[in-house]
């Protein structure tokens, strides 16, 4: 997986400030849509720190999510004032990383399809747990207490006007922020046996690195994202239900990775972004949104075999790099399935 | 419970077994011999459910809808297999999930084209539309038996084809060994498109008979993909008879969790799985390959 | 509520670096035409449904011109394909981009949450034309949220009632695992409770799974008289064939919710003969209002009309008086919702007043499978109100 190069980082840089300018320029509507896709995009990153940077590719990622925004739920008093983000954030992290442990702790005895379908089943008992049981208020979801923006004695009161764009500029901060503190962690030496645990897992256990530790750390590190991110659902959005926690949302991350760029951390950002429009744009000038998103996807999958993020627009095609070495035989097992709608 | 109460209940539960086997059969089949996932597989059940739905409507019976399933299963598995899926064979697997959730997306919206968005039940073929008393005041439908029974006859044809005639040992040589089938100088390409053709066709018939037992509706083949993945995964990937076995398995714990614990029902089938992998990391059937 | 709770300083704004920082305002557009959000089900399981409410609705705006007190309506419809993880963002597309002043909606009792919380946030009217959860009724209940529907404990009490007096002491109840078939299944307790039946058991299997089988295995060794039901649409239609098929009517003739047998009828055939419901709406209710209704429901849509139609009728009729009353402003709102509070709808189905929780006191009927027809054969409970426990208005 690579870290964008300078220019990459640029043309990041200039989206994060078009998206920041959003509320000068767009509606309430358009603001509150891009906030919730970067939320998506929060997560599909988190993720990432299993698929890309490691190779594990997990279907249970959504319970982590959920368990982040179930947080702030269980956080909040019945009738009391909010809590404030400063103890409900950092308790979303330490959820879903604390989780994550247990359920890595058990998962990565497998590998591979296996290790897909184990954090799979852990990911449904979780959902269920929440789904079937008083614990998280119902099946049908609950409504929360948006944490308060403030320590201690100073709460700061946005007006309600404004909210929508306070509510985006967090979430693109966090995103933003999560994107940083990645990009620097895949240049240190923690990152970079990651990314050698991807290419060839034997032969780093070879050369003396505990790759289960190496692996369990990224486990619990991606679930302590996924954290943060249902933390920021929660917030944006002001209702949790047991569906943040099914498989669906994990496998609809997975797809925004694919259609991203597995091989690039900001893959998941250019895929979330991309899924939430094209889901928005194809609603808008046809009634078979599905055939719409189905065509590019195919489209996308047959002719940019490394994503979005693989695009060179702006590079003459003379200069085009080489065509990636072929593929590397991937061992028979480390995919995911995904669905579609439930129907009700 | 009484005794035959349970032993109502361990029907229910192979009843409901066998068919996710005609269904996890073919699934484990096309991983095994292609190491293609496909997670369209549960569109193709649903397009065999909507064949038995919309043959129904037109005033024909299952006599008509079955082989058409068969026939067109087949007919649709070699045409995906040559026009698409063997494009993915070199590519990641993560590229073939988004290649089948893009065909998931396909197939709905074909389905919504052609039979709508409704809920839909499918009539029980008017010969079959009685019951047998089994037990003590509970009666079972003739044509659930029949679908068990039609079940079993093709998991022995199964069987005895795999296990009897050239073309499957070409496929268990395909799928336990991919390189020996080239060593034995057999046609991969052609090994590729039956195993595809006969998947397909398995999915649609395992759809057309559910039909009458399941009715139809939109996004119906979702739940049946992911439960038969849990198949496939606890028999081990690639093999028929740990499917075989898996599903029966799942069906009986599915149906018994049901009865003994509702609460944990939903969660039962998971906790299997998890509880199998932890123990057999690669399935109760499965060889090294992971 | 929300991000803020208590004013913030001067001192901790400036903390932010936000002080000098213009924050955009987002203008509200007010003025005529006054804009309907119609969020409902247009597509998937309950399409349907959503199309008869909102053929209805339409059609009552029609009947008055295309103006309630005065005022021009305009309806926007949008599809909430039942998905509640979306519902949040779609009540902020009606809302937001679509600048509705009235929401409308919605048949799922999951999605229908996000219109509640949007209503009681922002104190926009919301008239529900279907979701049956009591919360909405109940602890959630508040001015600006209305119902024209029921709650999922009426019709079950109903049938508990009516089944306890022909002589049951014992039942049981079989429903999908999710909070509508929970409260329904409290109903059906309660009604049989009062008239002295027990509620012996509750079988329950995942939404929307139709795999009945290992439930219906199970009735025959309860040693109950009779078994009651919440299902709807496709899983109703195979509940009701899977439990004839199972030859239990003969020893525990089935019941249920009106929903059991709602435009489900052709499809369950004869497994559903003699098969009785308790539901606030039925067949060959011979009052002149309804004659009518159904008469101008066909003429407009070719469809015959259901008790989904009836609500989103009702729900235009509704929102009418509350309009008439403040001329077409829906600003006042505290004049508004006196006024929808304290209506008298005549109704399709018999005429209504609204309880404390803003939810329909209203007869609820038993009705007998006959023919094709949801017959119906007396009431069962007349003038029945939800009890609105932990509903603190008045």
């Amino acid at each position: 997986m690579i870290v964008a190069g300078r220019g990459g980082h640029l043309a990041l840089a200039a989206l994060a400030l078009a998206i920041a300018a959003l509320p000068w320029f767009g509606s309430s509507y358009h603001v509150g849509f891009v906030a919730t896709a970067l939320v998506a995009a929060l997560f599909a990153l988190s993720l990432q720190v299993l698929v890309g940077a490691v190779g594990m590719v997990s279907l249970g990622h959504a319970a982590l999510f959920g368990v982040g925004a179930y947080v702030v739920w269980f956080l909040t008093p019945t009738g009391g004032p909010a809590p404030s983000i400063v103890l409900t954030l950092p308790t979303a992290a330490l959820a879903g990383g604390l989780v994550a442990l247990a359920i890595g702790g058990l998962a990565l005895r497998t590998k591979g399809f296996f290790f897909l379908m184990t954090t799979l089943a852990f990911g449904q008992m979780v959902f269920f747990l929440f789904h079937d049981t008083p614990l998280g208020g119902g099946a049908d979801g609950v409504f929360i207490t948006r944490p308060a923006l403030g320590v201690f004695d100073w709460v700061w009161e946005v007006p309600r006007r404004q909210r929508p764009s306070v509510l985006l500029w967090i979430d693109l901060g966090v995103l933003v922020a999560a994107y940083a503190g990645l990009a620097w962690l895949m240049r240190t030496l923690f990152g970079r046996a990651l990314l050698g645990i991807r290419a060839n897992e034997h032969r780093m256990a070879a050369l003396g690195l505990p790759t289960l530790r190496y692996k369990l750390s990224a486990f619990v590190l991606g679930g302590a994202l996924a954290g943060v991110a249902g933390h920021q659902w929660a917030m944006t959005e002001a209702f949790v239900s047991p569906e943040l926690l099914g498989w669906h949302r994990s496998a609809l991350a997975l797809l925004a990775i694919v259609l991203g760029g597995v091989g690039a951390l900001h893959g998941p950002i250019l895929g979330a972004l991309a899924f939430a429009v094209l889901g928005e744009v194809a609603g808008l000038v046809t009634e078979r949104q599905h055939l719409v998103e189905g065509a590019v996807i195919l489209f996308v999958v047959l002719v940019l075999p490394r994503g979005l993020a693989g695009l060179r627009l702006w590079r003459p095609l003379a200069h085009a790099p080489a065509p990636a070495p072929a593929p590397t035989p991937v061992p028979i097992a480390d995919p995911a399935p995904a669905a579609v709608v439930d129907p009700a | 419970m009484t005794g035959a109460g349970l032993l109502v209940q361990v029907l229910n539960g192979l009843q409901y077994g066998l068919l996710l086997f005609l269904i996890s059969s073919g699934l484990t089949l096309i991983f095994g011999v292609l190491g293609v996932i496909n997670l369209a597989h549960g569109s193709l059940f649903m397009v065999g459910a909507y064949v038995t739905f919309l043959v129904a409507k037109a005033g024909a019976g299952l006599w008509l809808s079955l082989p058409l399933a068969l026939v067109g299963g087949t007919a649709l598995g070699v045409v995906l297999e040559r026009v698409l899926f063997r494009r993915f064979y070199h590519r990641e697997h993560l590229d073939q999930v988004l290649l089948t959730f893009a065909l998931i997306l396909l197939f709905e919206e074909g389905r919504s084209f052609i039979a709508g968005n409704d809920f839909h039940s499918v009539p029980v073929p008017a010969s079959l539309d009685w019951s047998v008393p089994v037990a003590a005041g509970f009666s079972y439908s003739a044509y659930r038996l029949a679908v068990l029974a039609a079940c079993l006859v093709v998991a022995a044809l199964m069987f005895w084809t795999i296990e009897r005639t050239r073309a499957g040992s070409a496929i268990r040589a395909a799928a336990e060994k991919p390189e020996m089938v080239d060593l034995l100088g057999m046609d991969a390409r052609r090994i590729h498109m039956l195993v595809f053709g006969a998947g397909t066709a398995l999915a649609m018939l395992g759809g057309a008979l559910a039909a009458p037992l399941y009715s139809v509706y939109p996004g119906m083949g979702d739940g049946f993909l992911i439960i038969s993945f849990v198949v496939v995964v606890v028999g081990g990937l690639g093999s028929v008879a740990g499917a075989f076995w898996a599903a029966l398995l799942v069906g009986l714990v599915d149906t018994l969790s049901k009865v003994l614990l509702p609460v944990g029902a939903g969660a039962a089938v998971y906790v299997l799985m998890a509880v199998v992998l932890l123990w057999r990391p690669t399935g109760l059937f499965g060889g090294a390959r992971a | 509520m929300s991000i803020i709770a208590r004013p913030m300083s001067r001192r901790g704004l400036a903390g932010l670096g936000l002080s000098t920082l213009a924050l955009p305002a987002i203008a509200q557009s007010g003025g005529a035409p006054l804009k309907v959000g119609l969020m409902l089900p247009f597509s998937g399981t309950f399409a349907a449904l959503g199309e008869n409410i909102a053929a209805a609705f339409e059609m009552h705006l029609a009947e008055r011109g295309g103006k309630l007190g005065g005022r021009p309506i305009t309806v926007i419809r949008l599809d909430d394909q039942s998905d509640p993880a979306a519902a949040p963002q779609n009540v902020n597309r009606l809302l937001s981009r679509d600048k509705a002043d009235v929401l409308v909606g919605t048949v799922h009792s999951g999605v229908v949450m996000a219109l509640v919380q949007a209503s009681r946030e922002k104190g926009v009217p919301l008239i529900i034309p279907n979701a049956g959860n009591v919360a909405a009724s109940r602890e959630l209940c508040a001015d600006s949220v209305f119902r024209t529907s029921f709650t999922n404990w009426q019709p079950a009490y109903g049938m508990g009632l009516a089944v306890a007096k022909t002589g049951v002491k014992k039942a049981a109840w079989v429903t999908w695992d999710y909070a509508a078939g929970k409260e329904s299944a409290e109903g059906f307790r309660d009604g049989l409770k009062a008239g002295g039946a027990d509620l012996v058991q509750v079988l329950s299997l995942p939404f929307p799974e139709t795999n009945f089988q290992p439930l219906l295995a199970q009735l025959p060794g309860l040693g109950v008289q009779a078994v009651g039901a919440f299902f709807a649409g496709g899983g109703a239609v195979q509940f009701v064939r899977d439990y004839a098929a199972a030859g239990l009517r003969d020893k525990m003739p089935l019941c249920g919710s009106g929903f059991l047998t709602e435009g489900t009828l052709a499809a369950q055939g004869a497994a559903a003969e003699g098969v009785q419901t308790a539901l606030h709406y039925g067949d060959g209710l011979d009052t002149p209002k309804n004659t009518i209704f159904r008469t101008a429901f066909k003429d407009r849509t070719t469809r015959e009309a259901d008790v989904y139609a009836v609500q989103g009728y009702d729900a235009a009729q509704l929102l009418a008086v509350g309009l008439d009353a403040t001329k077409g402003d829906v600003e006042a709102d505290k004049a508004l919702f006196a006024a929808m509070r304290g209506a008298r709808i005549d109704s399709p189905r018999g005429a209504f007043t609204l309880s404390a929780g803003r939810s329909p006191v209203q007869n609820i009927y038993l009705r007998e499978a006959r023919g094709g027809q949801n017959r119906v054969i007396g009431i069962a409970a007349p003038a029945l109100a939800d009890p609105g426990t932990g509903c603190k208005l008045a």
